[in-house]
């Protein structure tokens, strides 16, 4: 189980940008994005996902519908992220316990947290709906990374590498909107 | 109709491909219809729509039935706009209806037997609508429903037939997972050789 980036680095100023999301996970083999729009993530990765010829977009009306839409996918052996908010996150927690992890399938969420205040880690967000976000994902021993900077961002293709090659679901926080 | 008669005239019709059941539809064809293809572990109430969906983009030369429920539909309604927005040609979308929670000791649904899921696949903008309360009926025309375009949506009016036991183990097992992704594996092989 990776936890990485729990710990904020104070010194990298590299911007995540969203073209380095795409890239990455287009790198991973990605060929599906199933999302529902993020404020975090809207402009800089949903809009470029959809006007991107080299990946489908599957929208859906509730995000719980996208782990299960990332589940069938796999069973193809087509690899897919679900873009997707937090609170989406927390309305999809039974699915992503029985789906993910119990039944242990590859389901890669990328997780904009609307609201946490710059500077400050998840964990010490005033927002409650943030702030137990990582407590959550702790309790399912369910693999997560903080995307801040331009070098999280770089690590992305390796880690759904690794979700899929090992068959368990991972988690990937935005903490910023990225550029 | 009875459940067990409509789902073994489905199986007459469509003995060999991958199914999506759920709850008790997914007991009765288990027992009517014993398959590697059959897609038993969609986990979450009102998920089945959704793992078929994904089934269906990701296979596109199969055709996917999903045994779908209507307590358990009625959980995930805004599937029906996914899946007309994504328009898998592929995809047929059974619901057997009959107005109860029937493995969560027979309570009626909210508005039980007023709610027109036919009507609401409609709306959604499901191209293809269709609703059999009659076994006959079902077998003169099931041909004819899996050679339409999808996706399709199928209202199947039913009450309880030959009681089959609530297998809970393989709709939640590793096993049956396994066996479909060997059994998807092989069958597309043998579809695409190298």
């Amino acid at each position: 189980m990776m936890h990485e980036a729990a710990a904020r680095p104070a010194a990298r100023t590299d911007a995540l940008e969203g073209s380095a999301i795409i890239r990455e996970i287009k790198a991973a083999g990605v060929g599906t994005v199933v999302a529902l729009p993020d404020i975090v993530t809207c402009e800089t990765v949903l809009w470029p996902v959809a006007r991107d010829t080299g990946l489908r977009l599957v929208q859906v009306c509730k995000e719980d519908e996208g782990v299960s839409i990332c589940a069938g996918l796999s069973y193809c052996d087509q690899r897919s992220v679900l873009l997707i908010q937090h609170t989406g996150f927390l309305d999809s927690i039974n699915a992503i316990r029985v789906i993910a992890v119990e039944y242990q399938l590859p389901i890669v969420m990328i997780v904009g947290l609307q609201g946490l205040e710059p500077g400050r880690a998840p964990t010490d967000s005033d927002r409650l709906g943030v702030r137990i976000v990582i407590p959550i994902l702790e309790a399912m021993r369910l693999g997560f990374t903080i995307l801040e900077t331009g070098a999280d961002a770089a690590g992305l293709a390796a880690t759904i590498e690794a979700s899929y090659a090992s068959s368990r679901p991972h988690v990937f926080l935005v903490a910023r909107s990225p550029a | 109709m009875k459940r067990d008669a409509a789902l073994g005239v489905l199986a007459r019709h469509y003995p060999e491909g991958i199914v999506v059941p759920v709850y008790q539809a997914a007991f009765d064809w288990m027992a009517i219809r014993p398959h590697p293809l059959n897609y038993l572990c969609t986990g979450a109430m009102g998920q089945a729509v959704s793992h078929g969906l994904g089934l269906a983009l990701g296979c596109p030369e199969e055709k996917i039935v999903v045994l779908d429920g209507d307590g358990s539909l009625l959980m995930n309604l805004g599937a029906l706009v996914t899946v007309a927005h994504a328009a898998p040609a592929n995809l047929v979308h059974f619901v057997c209806c009959n107005a109860i929670y029937e493995v969560n000791g027979r309570f009626p649904l909210p508005c039980a037997g007023d709610v027109d899921f036919a009507g609401m696949a409609r709306a959604a903008g499901i191209p293809h609508v269709l609703a059999f309360d009659d076994v006959g009926d079902l077998e003169a025309r099931l041909g004819e429903v899996f050679q339409l375009q999808g996706p399709v949506f199928v209202v199947l009016h039913v009450e309880q037939g030959a009681a089959h036991p609530h297998d809970y183990v393989a709709i939640h097992s590793d096993a049956s997972r396994r066996t479909f992704r060997a059994a998807l594996r092989a069958r597309r092989t043998v579809a695409t050789p190298a």
